[in-house]
């Protein structure tokens, strides 16, 4: 066990703690406050792999957005800050036991492929993989349209969520 | 160094969770939280195939930082639908919302 091993560890069982309390907590205002932590975790796990850019943009975007904006919308719809009645559905197991399938089932394709003990190969050295990400993020040759693309669907769904939410009254 | 199974099965973990929530949890705002844990789990693995991969091909990255962008948009989208229903209809329960037209 290397140091890198026991921090992976480490954060994967906090993350996936996080995540199951996300499900299965009673309270949506706690559920909400579970998924940051779990974001966190996730973010360290970027951390890891050497994305740091991803792991700026999982703390700044996802805790700081999305995460908020949960927060927002589980207090815009309640009157009362306290859950009443069961959080689940009657047929919860089964979501549960299809659940458990995917997962078996990812699992058994995952061991059927070969490439599954890759190891890293460490960072070239002098390779800035920042700027690199911005370099191709705005080079025609590389991804500027899949980039432009994804900034008019924002855009897009920005306008429409606004639409929608709108009180015409 | 960490295999890079460990992060393919933490994904996947991190998927199943998620997927518990959006096909048990009653509230339309909890299935919204669920989907936001199975987009991130998606999210881990293209940053782990781009790190155990060719780390100067940034294809993983760029398409990790798309599917954020979907992610903003989905959930900015689904939480007004989300008010909007409330407004109208009181109820966030995903089972009492099953008229066609109001």
């Amino acid at each position: 066990m290397t140091g890198e091993q026991i921090i992976f560890l480490v954060v994967a069982l906090f993350t996936l703690g996080s995540g199951l309390m996300v499900v299965t907590t009673g309270n949506l205002v706690h559920a909400a406050f579970w998924l940051v932590s779990t974001l966190f975790g996730v973010a360290v796990v970027f951390a890891l792999l050497n994305a740091s850019f991803l792991a700026v943009v999982q703390v700044v975007v996802y805790i700081g957005a999305i995460a908020i904006l949960f927060i927002f919308a589980v207090m815009l719809t309640r009157k009362d800050m306290r859950d009443q009645g069961p959080q689940m559905n009657p047929g919860w197991w089964f979501g549960a036991l299809i659940s458990v399938l995917v997962f078996l089932g990812l699992f058994f394709l995952l061991q059927g492929w070969s490439g599954l003990s890759t190891t890293a190969s460490a960072m070239p050295s002098g390779f800035d993989a920042i700027s690199e990400l911005g370099n191709v993020l705005v080079s025609p040759d590389a991804y500027v349209l899949p980039f432009e693309v994804a900034s008019v669907l924002l855009v897009a769904a920005l306008i429409g969520a606004v639409y929608v939410a709108f009180n015409r009254k | 160094m960490v295999p890079l199974s460990w992060y393919l099965i933490f994904a996947a973990l991190l998927f199943s969770i998620g997927m518990f929530g959006v096909l048990s949890r009653r509230n339309a705002v909890a299935i919204l939280l669920g989907i936001e844990l199975m987009l991130n789990s998606v999210i881990i693995n293209l940053a782990a195939f781009w790190r155990y991969g060719d780390v100067t091909q940034m294809a993983g990255q760029v398409f990790a930082i798309i599917v954020f962008a979907v992610a903003a948009a989905e959930v900015a989208v689904g939480l007004a639908l989300v008010i909007s229903v409330y407004r109208r209809r009181n109820t966030v329960i995903a089972d009492d919302i099953n008229m066609m037209k109001w």
